[in-house]
C-alpha cells in the first residue's frame, strides 16, 4: 500500500539533509510501527509524506497504491487516501471543529467523484464516533483545538481519523501526553479502523501503546534510516534496553 | 447673501459647485455648518488626521465616475420583514419606500419636514461637537445635505429601518444627512445597505437616551469604484446602548468615522467592522470614542482582509475624560495581508485623565497561518477554501459583534460570496 524507496529529504531552508535514503512498505491490513532516538527523522517523513513545505526530497520516491504522493498537493494525498495524525496539532480560533470536519469530509468526497454526505447523516455519524472517544458536544463545537488539553487534541485527531476513513494512517506520537484511560481509547478507536485494506503506521516511544495496538512490523529509525526491523519483540527490547544495544550492532 | 470668498481654493471650488436647501428650521444649522466648513477648510493631503487617506477625490469640485456593479447576489436582508426607505443615487424614491409610518417610531424626511423641533436641536449639534478634531466633510453635509431622513423613536420600534441606497449614475454625487433620536428606553435597529452613489457623503447624528438601545449593521455596496465619506456622530444618556458594525466590501476609497460621546453613566459603546479589499480599495477606519461618564463601557473591533494592494486605515482613540472612572475601554485592529503588495496603517490612541479605569488596545498585521493552511489541507480541504475557511475566521471576532444571529449570516454569507469570487 504504501512503498518508500529510497526517500531522501533535507531541508529547503539550509542544507541539511534529514532523511538519509528511507525504505519501508506498509502492507494492506498491516500495522507497522517506528520507533527511535529523538530527532531521528520520525516526524519529517510523516511531513514529507503528507505534503507540508519546508523539505526537499532529492532521492526516492513514495507511492501510496502506486499513486506518486509526492507529486500531489496535500489535500490531493488527503483525498487519495492517506492521513497524519500529528504529533502537535494545530489551534484553528474561528473555525468550528464541526464545520472543519464537514467541509474536510465533503472536500474529499468531492475530490474523489462521490456525492457530498448530507449535514443529518454527518451529525448522527460523527456524535456516534465522537461518543466512543469520549468526545463532548461541546468540545465538537469549539474552534478546532482551540483550548483542548493535549490529550483532548490526541483524541480529535483519532475522530478525524475515524471521519475520513483513510486508507493509509500515520499516527505521530499520538500516545504522547494521554492519560493511561485515554490511551486505551484511543487504542480501541484506532483498532475499530482496522481492516483488511487499511496500513497503518504508528509513530512511538513506548511500548505502552502498542500493548493495545498490537504492531505486525516494528521499525527502528535512526539518523534518517529505518535502521532495523523485526516483530512486536522489537519494541520490547526497546523499552528494556534503549537504543544503544540496537545501534552499536547496526554500526 | 454669498460671502465674500477667497481667491480659489480647494473648499471654494468645491462649495461653488453646491446649493444650500432652503427648509425654515435648520437654515440656522445649515449656515452656521457652512461657517465651519470655511473656517476648517475641507481636508487637504496634509492634513494630520489625513495622513494616511488622501482626501483629493473625496473634496474635489464633482465626483469621480464610478462604474455600476452587477452580480447574481440578491437584495440583502431581502427576507427580513423591515420597513425599507430607499435612495437612488441620494434621491428618495416613493415608489421602492415603504410608507413611513411604524409604530413606536416617528419618521420625517429631511427634504420635507416642516417645522421639526426635536429635530432642530439635534441637526449639526452632534456634528458642531466635534470639537477635537476638525471634521470638514461633516459640516459640508450638514450645511449641504439634500435629504435624509428625521427617526424619532419614543418606544420599541416594532421592526428595523433599512435606508437602501441604490446606484444608478455613473456621476452622482450624493449628501444626505440622518437625524436618529431615540426617547428613554426606545429601541431601534437601523439597518443601511447599498453602494448609494458613485460618491457619497452621508453623515448621521444619533442621541440616544437613557436607557435606550441603538443597533446600526450598515453593509456598504459592492460596486469597485464607489467613494463614501461617512460620519456618526452619536451621544450615548445613562445606561445607554449603541452598537455599529459596518460591513465593507469593495469601493475605491471609504472612509468612516464614528464618533461617540459617552455622556451618562453605565452606558455601552461598540463599535465594529469588517471589510474585504481586491485591488484598488482603500478602507479608512477612523473611531474617536469619549468616556466623560461612570463606568461606561466602549469596544472598537475592526478587522481587515487585503490583497493585491489594497490599503486598510485605522485610526482609533478612546479618550477618557477626568472622573469617568471605571471606564473598561477595548480597541482592537488588525489585518490580514494576503499578499506582500497590501498595506495596513494604523494608529491607535488613548488619551486617559482619570486613574482608576481599565483601557486595553492592540493593532496586528499578519498573513495566512502557514501551519493552520497545512493542517486543514492535509484533511482533504483545498488550499483555497482552507483560506476562505482561516479568513472568515480571522473576520469572526468583528462578526461577532452584531448580536442579532440573523442579520450577522445575512453578512457571512455576503463575505462567502466575495471571498469565492476574489480566489487566486
Ligand atoms: N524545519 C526544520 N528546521 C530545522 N531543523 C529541522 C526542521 N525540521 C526538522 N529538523 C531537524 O531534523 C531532525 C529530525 O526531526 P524530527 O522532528 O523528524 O525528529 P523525530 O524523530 O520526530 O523526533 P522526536 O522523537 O523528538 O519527535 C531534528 O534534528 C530536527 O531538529
Ligand atoms: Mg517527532
Amino acid at each position: 500500500m504504501l512503498n518508500i524507496k529510497n526517500l531522501h529529504v533535507q531541508l529547503e531552508e539550509e542544507d541539511k539533509q534529514i532523511l538519509k535514503g528511507v525504505d519501508l512498505t506498509v502492507e494492506a491490513g498491516k500495522v507497522h510501527a517506528i520507533m527511535g532516538p529523538n530527532g531521528s527523522g520520525k516526524s519529517t517523513l510523516s511531513y514529507v509524506l503528507s505534503g507540508r513545505d519546508g523539505y526537499e526530497v532529492t532521492e526516492g520516491e513514495a507511492k501510496l497504491d502506486g499513486e506518486d504522493l509526492l507529486e500531489m498537493e496535500p489535500e490531493e494525498r488527503a483525498a487519495a487516501g492517506l492521513f497524519l495524525a500529528f504529533q502537535y496539532p494545530v489551534e484553528i480560533p474561528g473555525v468550528g471543529n464541526m464545520t472543519f470536519l464537514r467541509t474536510a469530509v465533503n472536500a474529499q468526497r468531492k475530490a474523489r467523484g462521490e456525492d457530498e454526505i448530507s449535514a443529518a447523516d454527518f451529525l448522527k455519524v460523527i456524535r456516534e464516533r465522537a461518543k466512543a472517544l469520549k468526545i463532548d458536544a461541546d468540545m465538537l463545537k469549539r474552534p478546532v483545538n482551540v483550548g483542548f488539553s493535549g490529550g483532548e487534541k490526541k483524541r480529535n485527531e483519532i475522530l478525524q481519523m475515524a471521519m475520513l476513513e483513510p486508507k493509509m494512517c500515520i499516527l505521530d506520537e499520538t500516545d504522547s501526553g494521554l492519560d493511561v484511560d485515554a490511551m486505551k481509547l484511543v487504542a480501541e478507536g484506532v483498532n475499530a479502523l482496522r481492516n483488511e485494506g487499511r496500513g497503518f503506521l504508528v509513530i512511538t516511544h513506548y511500548q505502552r501503546l502498542l500493548d493495545h495496538i498490537k504492531p505486525d512490523v516494528v521499525h527502528i529509525m535512526a539518523d534518517g534510516k529505518i535502521v532495523k526491523t523485526g516483530g512486536p519483540e522489537l519494541a520490547l527490547e526497546v523499552e528494556n534496553n534503549g537504543y544503544a544495544d540496537i545501534l552499536a550492532e547496526v554500526a | 447673501m454669498a460671502e465674500p470668498a477667497p481667491k480659489s481654493n480647494p473648499t471654494e471650488e468645491r462649495l461653488d459647485t453646491l446649493t444650500m436647501p432652503q427648509n425654515g428650521w435648520a437654515d440656522a444649522a445649515r449656515k452656521a455648518a457652512l461657517a465651519r466648513v470655511r473656517e476648517m477648510g475641507l481636508p487637504g493631503r496634509r492634513d494630520e488626521y489625513w495622513k494616511f487617506t488622501r482626501p483629493d477625490s473625496l473634496v474635489q469640485p464633482t465626483a469621480p465616475v464610478a462604474a455600476l456593479f452587477q452580480n447574481e447576489e440578491g437584495p440583502l436582508f431581502g427576507d427580513l420583514d423591515r420597513l425599507k426607505i430607499v435612495f437612488v443615487d441620494g434621491v428618495f424614491d416613493a415608489e421602492q419606500s415603504d410608507d413611513l409610518t411604524l409604530s413606536g417610531v416617528r419618521i420625517d424626511r429631511l427634504a420635507e419636514s416642516a417645522d421639526i423641533h426635536w429635530a432642530s436641536d439635534l441637526y449639526g449639534t452632534l456634528e458642531g461637537n466635534g470639537h477635537y478634531v476638525p471634521r470638514p466633510l461633516a459640516a459640508l453635509n450638514t450645511a449641504y445635505a439634500t435629504d435624509g431622513v428625521l427617526i424619532h423613536v419614543t418606544d420599541k420600534a416594532e421592526k428595523p429601518i433599512n435606508f437602501i441606497y441604490l446606484h444608478e449614475n455613473e456621476t452622482s454625487d450624493a449628501i444626505l444627512h440622518h437625524v436618529v433620536k431615540l426617547d428613554p428606553g426606545a429601541e431601534l435597529t437601523l439597518l443601511e445597505t447599498g453602494p448609494a452613489a458613485a460618491r457619497f457623503n452621508k453623515a448621521m447624528e444619533v442621541d440616544v437616551a437613557d436607557g435606550a438601545t441603538f443597533h446600526h449593521v450598515r453593509a456598504q455596496g459592492r460596486d469597485h469604484e464607489r467613494r463614501a465619506a461617512t460620519h456618526i456622530f452619536a451621544r450615548l444618556g445613562a445606561e445607554s446602548v449603541f452598537k455599529s458594525f459596518t460591513l465593507t466590501v469593495n469601493g475605491r476609497l471609504t472612509r468612516n468615522e464614528c464618533v461617540i460621546d459617552i455622556t451618562g453613566d453605565d452606558a455601552v459603546a461598540h463599535v465594529a467592522g469588517a471589510c474585504v479589499g481586491d485591488g484598488d480599495f482603500h478602507h479608512d477606519d477612523t473611531v474617536f470614542v469619549t468616556h466623560d461618564a461612570l463606568r461606561c463601557e466602549s469596544r472598537q473591533v475592526f478587522k481587515k482582509v487585503l490583497r493585491n494592494g489594497a490599503v486598510g486605515v485605522f485610526q482609533g482613540k478612546i479618550l477618557v475624560k477626568e472622573g469617568a472612572q471605571k471606564t473598561d475601554g477595548y480597541q482592537i485592529s488588525q489585518s490580514l495581508l494576503l499578499d506582500d503588495d497590501s498595506q495596513f496603517l494604523a494608529k491607535p490612541e488613548l488619551e486617559i485623565y482619570a486613574d482608576d479605569v481599565a483601557c486595553s488596545h492592540g493593532s496586528t498585521s499578519g498573513a495566512i497561518d502557514e501551519e493552520a493552511l497545512f493542517y486543514l489541507r492535509s484533511r482533504g480541504v483545498p488550499a483555497e477554501i482552507a483560506t476562505d475557511l482561516l479568513t472568515l475566521a480571522f473576520l469572526a471576532e468583528a462578526v461577532e459583534e452584531i448580536e442579532d444571529e440573523v442579520l450577522r449570516d445575512a453578512l457571512v454569507e455576503r463575505l462567502q460570496g466575495w471571498l469565492e469570487r476574489h480566489r487566486g
